[in-house]
């Protein structure tokens, strides 16, 4: 479980985060939404150490993230896989040498172990025969599933991925969202998802925070956002024309 | 604004310098930054260091009008020029353009696609994982690299010296054998060391604080290469007054 208490974050004198707080539960898929600029990336950052808060805290089963030194935070961010928005694949190395990078670095397992666990992960983002091929050689999909794949390699505890149907077909993205909800409640892990895709939000969001200008505006269930008189939630959520019609013959 | 530069360098440089999680996966990295480095410029070091060597020949036997000096200074001359300035000096400018720019790209391009912050988020210390790599390759095989330029840029003098007429083979031999101190040797070495600590450390930190995109990753690889040539050249003088 993760609990997020009172987060504050400025850069320079722009108040970014303005006292978020919320907690997300274990096997849960947590989705963060909001508009461009409300703070989802900047608030993600600071969960996972690549922002420091001005201010709050940050429990990962009650330890307390944002007031530890970078060494004790190695312990935790172990129990952290991340895929971000671009897929952050490191270039240089072969999808193989990505997924196993983790693995190479901090554990002791015998290459046939570290070899065996890599194609598990690839398989099971419904990827084969790409071990050798360099990131710039895969599609944006395969991407994605290759930065699935390296996050779960070492078994985390945390998943959280930003933007993961950014620059994907439809068809894709639904391959993506359904592969995060299943890792989730496959391994019990508690994946934050911080996400612009609406689709994403009714199948996959078992509990919505929606920023906006940097505040907790509105936190609930998918089915909750369908029934919210929200303002603001309802100007972005139904904002597509299309996508309010298709919600309202459908009667969801 | 120096001051909050100089300052940043030396925290990335403390950070870089660290004890690394694992010597083995670290040991793979030099090794790979090794032959970017090293075997990567053996052609260029060569090409520039041949034409050094014939071009000081050449202007060194037309400067010298005199019948009374001895032709075998030529020989001389283009020895001590490539080993205390030509090929440390020169060839470390040249590396800056070469090397530089693509320790600063590297390293930028991965900042500005959230490669470095991936890193960080799995718990590796990036500035150690990305940059001690490339110091240690670079204080590694740049004074190599010198050390063929030296010998190819002698060669290439005698040469040229052959070629124009100005100096004969044993004349030219003879004025690489004369009056020989170690010392140019040392300094020149020296001087090889610092200016790849230079050249890695610079460009790293150029491109570890890229921000932006693909304009600024450009921007930083351009940075990178004016410093290092200034704070080379900057170097040169100090270590000159120093051991000279």
């Amino acid at each position: 479980m993760i609990e997020i208490k009172d987060i504050y974050k400025s850069f320079d004198d722009k108040q970014v985060l303005k006292g978020i707080t919320s907690t997300f539960k274990e096997g849960s898929c947590n989705l963060i939404i909001g508009a461009s600029g409300s703070g989802k990336t900047t608030l993600i950052k600071c969960m996972v150490g690549l922002h420091e808060v001005d201010s709050g805290e940050i429990l990962y089963n009650d330890r307390d993230f944002a007031n530890l030194d970078f060494h004790e935070r190695i312990p935790i961010r172990k129990e952290i896989g991340m895929l971000f928005q671009g897929s952050a694949l490191f270039d240089s190395l072969t999808v193989q040498e990505n997924v196993m990078f983790s693995l190479n670095m901090f554990t002791e397992m015998p290459n046939s172990e570290k070899l065996d666990r890599v194609n598990f992960c690839l398989s099971r983002v419904n990827l084969e025969n790409v071990n050798k091929k360099f990131p710039a050689e895969l599609s944006g999909g395969m991407k994605k599933r290759v930065g699935i794949a390296r996050a779960i390699a070492m078994q985390p505890k945390y998943l959280y991925c930003d933007e993961p149907n950014s620059g994907l077909d439809p068809k894709t993205s639904i391959v993506i969202d359904n592969l995060i909800k299943e890792i989730t409640e496959e391994y019990n892990i508690t994946t934050i998802v911080n996400t612009h895709d609406m689709n994403s939000v009714m199948e996959i969001g078992d509990n919505i925070l929606f920023l906006h200008k940097g505040e907790k505006w509105w936190e609930g269930s998918s089915k909750d956002i369908r029934h919210t008189h929200n303002k603001e939630l309802n100007d972005f959520v139904f904002a597509s024309k299309f996508f309010k019609e298709a919600m309202e013959s459908n009667n969801l | 604004m120096l001051f909050y530069h100089l300052g940043k360098y030396v925290l990335l440089m403390k950070a870089s310098l660290k004890r690394p999680e694992k010597w083995s996966f670290y040991w793979k990295e030099i090794i790979r930054e090794m032959v970017s480095i090293g075997v990567g410029s053996v052609g260029i070091i060569s090409i520039i260091s041949i034409f050094m060597g014939a071009v000081t020949t050449v202007q060194t036997a037309f400067q010298l009008v005199s019948n009374l000096i001895p032709l075998s200074v030529i020989g001389q001359i283009t020895r001590d020029n490539s080993i205390l300035e030509l090929s440390p000096t020169i060839g470390a400018l040249v590396l800056a353009g070469k090397t530089g720019s693509n320790i600063a790209s590297q390293i930028g391009t991965m900042r500005v696609t959230e490669q470095i912050d991936a890193l960080e988020v799995m718990g590796v210390n990036s500035p150690g994982y990305l940059i001690l790599p490339k110091i240690i390759a670079g204080i590694t095989m740049i004074p190599m690299l010198v050390i063929v330029s030296v010998f190819l840029s002698i060669l290439g003098g005698m040469i040229a010296g052959n070629l124009s007429g100005a100096v004969t083979q044993s004349e030219y031999i003879t004025g690489l054998q004369a009056d020989f101190k170690t010392i140019l040797l040392t300094a020149g070495m020296v001087k090889a060391i610092v200016y790849a600590f230079i050249i890695t450390s610079v460009s790293s930190y150029q491109g570890f604080y890229t921000e932006g995109g693909a304009l600024e990753v450009g921007e930083s690889s351009t940075r990178a290469v004016v410093v290092s040539c200034i704070l080379i050249l900057f170097a040169d003088y100090i270590i000159a007054q120093l051991l000279l």
